[in-house]
């Protein structure tokens, strides 16, 4: 069996006194999609500049496509893309200068840079409409050049940090296709991301919090293992009104309500056991004149489960 | 004019002139907030949303149209606007070498709050903000979120009756977001301050009391998210097919299949009748060699509706 594409083991960063990345161990098989989650500050960015071997582990060690990333860093260079949360795209360059450019970094030339400089044309979607300044693209488009330019080496390893921020949701889903297309390829993809929708994608997902890993599994396991109770979901009218008075009966201890958020304009509500409060949590409501459409009993999505890791953690 | 209107626009146009001839950036444009009212402006990007907020900011001149808040016009009065609105821009930072009360200080100067003011306002916005515990901390070394609180913290100094936000959570957790949008929720339902808020964030376009959707600088919907969302025709599965891009082509072509919408490896099939088309859908699938995760009901959520009508109004487009 070949090396997985990715290992991290005791992988650790300190600077000064503070460990920004606290001995994580992973490791993400070829051609996977493998989300790295957490909140901000969790050290997610930190783990990658150390994949990339851009920073130097204080601890333990990664492994990508079997070069030691710290050691190895310009042999693995030439098999691994990497897109950044801001785009490194060069504004005042047209979109073909910005795939040559990024192609002559890496060593392409010739017929083979021609060819990859078309197949990336196209799959931004950017044919046909000649060769505009990359400043005049539009955050979708400038996204997909930005993987582009990130792949014209044909890496076997992508690594996206919040590749999808602030894009809109038709761009996002075009964007997560070509994610699928290049894992179809046997590429393998470590992605980061705010949108747990897009968490609920990968095949598997790692949680970091306060630079420790505190989950890892594929989204159904880690529903099924992680939530320490059950989630109600609350149709309601006036939910943010609703918000604030199960946050005054958690206070309270009327209820032993884990967790009370707010998803949209639904209220999700995480007990003990579902059973035997679903009907209590509903009474308690209506009690208090709120009119309240459903309780009911939810699998819990991805972004439930994170919360309940990262205050699992502490 | 209505005097529950705080802000609005009416057949609000802007063409900017590059060498590749003339951009409607918005074109034709109308949209009205109400006291103690968040409305979301959401649209794919290069909509106008950005272009749309600098015009009734004042920050740009329009072409042709109105626009104007709290009786000011944007044209003849920003300064007044300014003096009357907080505004947070797109990918604002704020000075990351000044700490949390320099900051507010700073911003209280700027907006001309007078001194013997500053000192139980300040207190009060960062108590707000959650924030009071780190008025010390230069603002360059708050997590993502806190830093956003801060903005917003900043943003309030000259108790604006008027907030206008643009993308001001992007790329920050989910759980500070949420955080977030609970204080806007109090601005707005406890001291009646009206915003506009632009937000690639479907969940947060829920929280909105409306929500225009626009595309190509005009306005496509805009009502309640519920109302929005009822706009979705028919009923929504959501299924994880072995080969997606087969199983789109195919299912697309089934009876009482309106739409069929892909994300990743799955796939979201809008149908007429969910329970008497399931079995069908799964059948023809498995026929053709596909095999079929996971399908079931769900319900459609606003990035549903808003990608719906989008698509809707392209087809017509091009009819």
């Amino acid at each position: 069996m070949p090396e997985p594409a990715i290992i991290a083991h005791n992988l650790t960063k300190r600077f000064g006194d503070f460990t920004a990345v606290d001995h994580v161990t992973f490791e993400v098989p070829r051609g996977e999609v493998f989300g790295w989650l957490g909140p901000n500050g969790a050290g997610k960015t930190t783990t990658i500049r150390m994949l990339l071997g851009l920073l130097r582990p204080t601890e333990g060690y990664a492994r990508v496509v079997g070069y030691d990333a710290a050691k190895q860093a310009h042999e693995m260079h030439f098999h691994v893309g990497y897109m950044s949360q801001r785009f490194t795209l060069y504004q005042d360059l047209t979109v073909r200068e910005n795939i040559r450019f990024y192609g002559h970094a890496y060593g392409l030339r010739g017929e083979a840079l021609r060819r990859r400089e078309e197949a990336i044309v196209r799959m931004a979607g950017l044919h046909g409409r000649g060769d505009p300044l990359t400043a005049n693209l539009s955050g979708g488009w400038k996204q997909r050049l930005a993987l582009g330019c990130a792949i014209v080496h044909k890496p076997q390893v992508v690594l996206l940090d919040e590749p999808t921020a602030g894009v809109d949701p038709i761009s996002r889903r075009e964007f997560w296709e070509l994610i699928y297309a290049m894992a179809a390829e046997g590429v393998t993809v470590l992605v980061t991301t705010h949108y747990m929708d897009e968490a609920e994608l990968c095949e598997r997902v790692g949680f970091i919090s306060r630079g420790r890993l505190v989950a890892l599994g594929s989204p159904e396991e880690l529903k099924r293992t992680q939530m320490r109770g059950d989630v109600l979901e609350v149709a309601m009218e006036e939910p943010e009104r609703g918000l604030r008075y199960l946050k005054s009966l958690q206070a309270t201890g009327r209820l032993p309500l884990d967790e009370v958020a707010l998803y949209g304009v639904l209220l999700h509500v995480v007990v003990p056991e579902a059973e035997r409060w679903q009907e209590r949590l509903r009474r308690a409501l209506e009690e208090a004149g709120f009119r309240v459409q459903h309780v009911a009993w939810i699998e819990p999505t991805l972004e439930d489960v994170f919360i309940s890791a990262v205050k699992a953690a502490g | 004019m209505d005097e529950r209107v705080t802000l609005y626009a009416r057949n609000l146009v802007k063409v900017f002139h590059t060498r590749r001839g003339e951009v409607r950036a918005v074109d034709g444009l109308s949209l009205e907030v109400h006291r103690g009212e968040t409305v979301g402006l959401i649209g794919p990007d290069g909509a106008g949303k950005t272009t749309t907020v600098r015009l009734i900011l004042g920050l740009l001149r329009r072409t042709a149209g109105e626009s104007g808040v709290l009786g000011y016009d944007s044209m003849r009065d920003p300064f007044a606007i300014r003096a009357a609105t907080g505004y947070i821009a797109q990918r604002f930072a704020l000075p990351p070498d000044l700490t949390v009360q320099e900051n507010m200080r700073f911003f209280a100067n700027v907006y001309g709050v007078p001194r013997h003011e500053q000192r139980d306002r300040i207190d009060r916005l960062l108590a707000f903000a959650g924030l009071l515990d780190f008025r010390s901390r230069l603002a360059g070394h708050l997590s993502g979120g806190m830093k956003k609180k801060l903005a917003l913290a900043c943003s309030l100094v000259h108790n604006p009756r008027v907030l206008i936000l643009d993308e001001p959570t992007l790329g920050v957790d989910p759980v500070s977001r949420r955080e977030f949008w609970n204080l806007l929720n109090d601005l707005r339902a406890v001291e009646g301050v009206s915003i506009l808020v632009c937000t690639p964030y479907m969940d947060e376009a829920e929280r909105c009391q409306r929500v225009a959707l626009i595309a190509e600088g005009r306005l496509i919907a805009c009502d309640s998210p519920a109302a929005i969302r009822r706009q979705v025709a028919g009923e929504l599965l959501e299924c994880r097919p072995s080969d997606v891009r087969r199983a789109k082509a195919l299912v697309a072509e089934l009876p009482g299949v309106l739409e069929v919408q892909t994300y990743g490896p799955s796939l979201h099939i809008f149908v007429d009748r969910a329970d008497e088309r399931r079995a069908a859908i799964v059948a023809a699938l498995e026929a053709a060699g596909i095999r079929c995760r996971g399908m079931r009901r769900i319900i459609p959520q606003m990035e549903e509706a808003f990608i719906s009508l989008l698509r809707r109004r392209q087809e017509r487009e091009h009819a």
